[in-house]
């Protein structure tokens, strides 16, 4: 990008200051409102890196990368025109002049300038506040320092600050493996958003994590040692605490130097003044947006959802739109969070000011359980807090300010415990904001369905932006959603097919319930009444045939899948145990487990895919797939490979696939754990396991990630304390990166979460529906599995451990028993008639010194089906 | 040799042009399966015999994909006609008449098949 330092006067320049996620969306709202196609836009920022996900910073040390972080679509800031200099911040403003000069020395006049330089983290003025092994929690920057400072030289950490970035900030050491302390100033943590109540309920559940707490007393003194180095800190009460590293997370403070600099007026305890249009008290030309900004009503607002409504205003304003007045005079403060695994919600008045109000409590210091609600006189719900469980946050949010329609006790009491009710969403008010970080009312969504043909959650969150943020409305955006999509009258049959009205998940629940081990018992007793006594279609045979499968040891099914009317429900790929090709012909992969194979059994796959004159290519799994077999030819193939000690890769089957591994601790320098004994371990648990689709997983011996494991349905990787396990990532045409559900598990805990997980997706998953749509489906989603496997929140893990168990007890390879059965045996021929004549239609000819397909081109033409429950 | 149960002695019969063809002994047909047969003439049929024991022949090759693999397709019931879907791309055919159900200018050929 060259720089063209002289605004012309046919195009008035916008200059901003700042590229956080305030400023990023005051550059979409620039745009959505046309301004940068008038304007020149110029960005100066100065961290080294465009906007990046500042609330979710913390998700970097559960394995998101910088890259994930990031808020900003170069394709954005090029299609608009946009002059972004990263790593170049503004040093000097000339206000008479216009003027604005980066540490570059580029110089920008401007027609508006508008700062969003956000906010530096506040340090106690304590002795040695710079030591080496002390820093601030604020940026990706900070981050890598911590992260590398902790793994090289420091065993014990501690945290000044129990708020929410010191809470952030202490689970994230104790990610590192750094024993954490948190250093709390006021008598209990998140002092700001929760009362004396819910910081006991907090206190409890943080401690039982292994965090040292540590309220009110404050840091007095950082203790170096000779080196210079922290070695510990001096506090209050007279004690002293040995620490490696001091992470300071004692609140933020407005950056306005660069206003005070140049006149601006800015508060007595800081912050940019602004009027309600986000303009500058002391200049129309210049607007302050986010948290460098002391609003009209004397507050800066830390919060994102505050700083996106300024930035709109801001936009608005210079946009002059008189249909779009828009001022931003005070804003909602309610926050939900999900700390180190804990919810801790406030919202409203949480604490109780104003006159003659009453507080409900519900309060079980047990479970960690805290809920209050701030009532007025005239039962009007004015605030809360929640501790332990959030669930009802969407909705009691939405409801602050109103008197909901039911007693405020059954709000907090828990499910079970006589009149507690779920207050659905579907009994909000049109204008009630469902989504408070992109402000949308609860009409735009219902408008979303009913006016824009939005059918699913993903795509009204598209629509409207709503649970594009902070994804705490997700939940109620899905109930809103289908509440709506059930009041239009949109019939909808989530029956699995035309034979069955069950979904999936629903026939798995009555084939397990009642043991029943025949489709055509299922489809009589169950089935749609016009399907009953007929002989079932193409889509829900299969699918119960996999249902039986995964279950066959537990409700007394065979095993092998070709065993009696089993082998009628198979898809063609299971019934010939390969993969049919476009001629007819098929491939052959037998297991490689981890990708690692002796030179003798690469020897025998070689001498068989040359005798039988197979192409051979590697496949992405680590393994090796033959082609051009006919099906004659499959049991002479799987004879040899039988002989040779190979299994079936179950390359065709809706089942575990592959673990791919990397070379791992034992031959890689940058190894911490043996990935391969994992990885085959893992694939010979779970091999031959069917499935509601087919499942992919490897495993990373470091997080270097060589195995690629986050792009698997499940993934691990290893850490230098055991393994790190993540699910609900997939390759492909819309590829999704896993989702960390545990970290450093040990190898039998490892295993113990992924049967659980596997088995629950099975008994919940739609048929060919892969772990990465599962998860964005179910309600809840990862957090819900969470509960469920990690928390038995459902009670069910040692029924589906058992169910693996039995899975596991029962393998046996379906090839291996299909050689040694005459009559299994016979079905593998082309024609029936003439057991010795291969198919003349299929043909191959030489392309590259190997085979390839030979085909007539008699056809009509390709138009794939995919099958669907409406047919 | 023990005596072979009753079933070893029925045979299925395709009708060609110039009268029946014995094509295999009954009890090749798995219910809800297919097998295919080679005809003289160097065609081939698709078999199948769905779950009351009724028999079905319609050519075994697939006039979307070219490839002759309808005997290894799904068989199946849409509104009472009893059908088989490709393995292919998954088109379904009537096994009574060989209408394509999701392309209506397509259809197979069938053959009448019995048990003797």
């Amino acid at each position: 990008m060259t720089a063209t330092p002289e605004a012309t006067e046919a195009t008035p320049t916008i200059v901003l200051v700042g590229h956080g996620m305030v400023g990023q969306r005051f550059l979409e709202a620039l745009a959505e409102r046309g301004l940068t196609a008038t304007h020149r836009v110029v960005v100066l920022c100065e961290e080294p890196r465009p906007a990046y996900d500042r609330v979710a910073l913390t998700s970097y040390f559960s394995g998101k990368t910088p890259e994930d972080l990031s808020m900003t679509d170069m394709a954005f800031i090029e299609t608009h025109g946009i002059e972004l200099y990263v790593g170049d911040p503004a040093e000097t403003v000339d206000r008479e002049a216009r003027k604005v000069t980066a540490r570059s020395g580029q110089v920008f006049e401007y027609d508006v300038l508008v700062l969003a330089t956000g906010s530096y983290p506040f340090v106690p003025p304590v002795p040695n506040k710079d030591a080496e092994g002390c820093f601030v929690y604020r940026t990706i920057e900070d981050l890598l320092a911590i992260e590398a400072y902790a793994k090289s030289k420091a065993t014990t950490g501690a945290v000044v600050g129990g708020g929410l970035l010191g809470l952030e900030a202490a689970g994230a050491l104790k990610g590192l493996g750094v024993e954490a302390h948190i250093v709390e100033f006021a008598p209990r943590l998140m002092p700001v958003q929760v009362d004396d109540g819910g910081g006991a309920a907090l206190l409890r559940t943080i401690e039982e994590m292994g965090l040292s707490v540590h309220t009110g007393v404050g840091t007095q003194e950082i203790v170096v040692g000779s080196d210079g180095a922290v070695t510990g800190m001096k506090l209050s009460d007279g004690s002293e605490l040995a620490t490696d590293m001091v992470v300071f997370s004692a609140g933020v403070r407005p950056r306005d130097q660069l206003a005070r600099d140049c006149g601006l007026t800015v508060g007595e305890r800081g912050g940019i003044s602004v009027d309600e249009q986000c303009r500058t008290v002391s200049d129309p030309h210049v607007f302050a947006i986010g948290e460098c900004a002391l609003a009209s009503d004397g507050r800066v607002y830390g919060l994102v959802a505050p700083g996106y409504e300024q930035a709109e205003t801001a936009a608005a304003t210079i946009a002059a739109d008189e249909a779009e007045e828009l001022t931003f005079t005070g804003a909602d403060l309610s926050t939900k969070l999900k700390l180190l695994g804990v919810d801790v919600a406030s919202f409203g008045d949480a604490h109780g000011t104003a006159e003659d109000c009453l507080d409900v409590v519900y309060s079980d210091s047990r479970s960690g359980l805290y809920k209050k609600l701030v009532i007025g006189r005239d039962g009007t719900l004015l605030g809360g807090i929640l501790v332990g469980d959030a669930e009802a946050y969407g909705t009691l949010k939405a409801f602050t300010g109103s008197v909901p329609p039911v007693s405020p006790e059954s709000l907090v009491l828990p499910a079970g415990a006589g009149e507690s009710v779920q207050l659905g969403p579907t009994a909000l008010p049109d204008d009630a904001i469902i989504c408070s970080c992109n402000n949308v009312r609860k009409g735009t969504i219902r408008a979303a369905v009913t006016d824009h043909q939005c059918t699913t959650v993903p795509e009204v969150k598209k629509c409207t932006k709503a649970g594009t943020t902070c994804g705490s409305c997700v939940k109620v955006l899905g109930q809103l959603v289908t509440a709506e999509l059930e009041a239009s009258g949109v019939e909808v049959d989530k029956g699995l097919c035309g034979c069955f009205s069950q979904t999936r998940e629903e026939l798995y629940e009555i084939v397990l319930a009642l043991r029943i081990n025949s489709y055509q018992d299922l489809l009589d007793r169950y089935g749609r009444d016009g399907a009953k006594g007929g002989d079932g279609c193409e889509i829900c045979k299969p699918a119960v045939g996999s249902i039986i499968a995964s279950l066959a040891p537990t409700i007394g099914a065979s095993n092998y899948v070709l065993d009696g009317e089993q082998a009628a429900l198979q898809d063609s790929n299971d019934h010939f145990l390969a993969n049919l090709q476009k001629n007819g012909s098929y491939s052959v992969v037998p297991r490689i487990p981890g990708g690692e194979i002796t030179p003798e059994g690469l020897i025998v796959i070689g001498e068989i895919a040359r005798d039988f004159g197979l192409y051979t290519k590697i496949t992405g799994g680590q393994r090796i797939d033959m082609f051009g077999a006919r099906v004659e030819q499959l049991p002479l193939i799987w004879t040899r490979l039988v002989d040779a000690g190979f299994e079936s890769g179950h390359a065709y089957g809706k089942s575990l696939r592959t673990v791919k591994s990397c070379v791992g601790q034992t031959w890689c320098r940058y190894g911490v754990q043996d990935s391969v004994r994992m990885a085959i371990d893992l694939e010979l648990r779970y091999r031959g396991l069917r499935s509601p689709h087919k499942l992919k997983s490897a495993v990373s011996g470091c997080a270097r990630e060589c195995a690629e494991a986050q792009s698997k349905d499940f993934g691990v990787i290893a850490t230098s304390g055991g393994w790190n396990l993540y699910v609900g990532g997939n390759g492909g045409a819309t590829p999704r990166h896993a989702d960390l559900l545990a970290q450093d598990l040990s190898d039998a805990e490892l295993i113990k979460l992924i049967d659980r997980f596997l088995m629950f997706y099975i008994r919940t998953a739609d048929r060919l529906e892969r772990t990465s749509t599962w998860l964005e489906r179910i309600p809840g989603g990862l957090d819900h599995v969470r509960d469920v496997v990690v928390e038995d929140s459902l009670g069910i893990c040692e029924e589906l451990e058992s169910l693996m168990t039995a899975h596991v007890a029962h393998y046996a390879d379906e090839w291996a028993t299909t050689i040694n059965d005459p009559e299994k045996l016979a079905r593998f021929v082309s024609f029936v008639n003439a057991p010795d004549t291969p198919d003349p239609v299929v043909g191959f000819v030489p392309e590259r010194d190997q085979i390839k397909p030979d085909l007539p081109l008699l056809t009509i033409g390709h138009r794939p089906l995919e099958g669907s429950a409406q047919r | 040799m023990t005596l072979a149960p009753e079933t070893t002695d029925l045979k299925i019969q395709l009708q060609l042009e110039d009268g029946w063809f014995t094509v295999c002994e009954l009890d090749r047909l798995l219910p809800g399966r297919g097998v295919a047969a080679l005809l003289p003439d160097g065609r081939q049929a698709a078999l199948f015999r769905d779950r009351h024991g009724k028999l079905y022949a319609v050519d075994n090759r697939d006039p979307f994909g070219g490839a002759a693999v309808l005997s290894r397709g799904l068989t199946g019931t849409h509104q009472g006609r009893p059908f088989v879907a490709s393995p292919l791309l998954k088109q379904r055919f009537d096994l009574e008449t060989g209408q394509c159900l999701d392309e209506e200018s397509v259809r197979i050929a069938t053959y009448e098949v019995r048990v003797a």
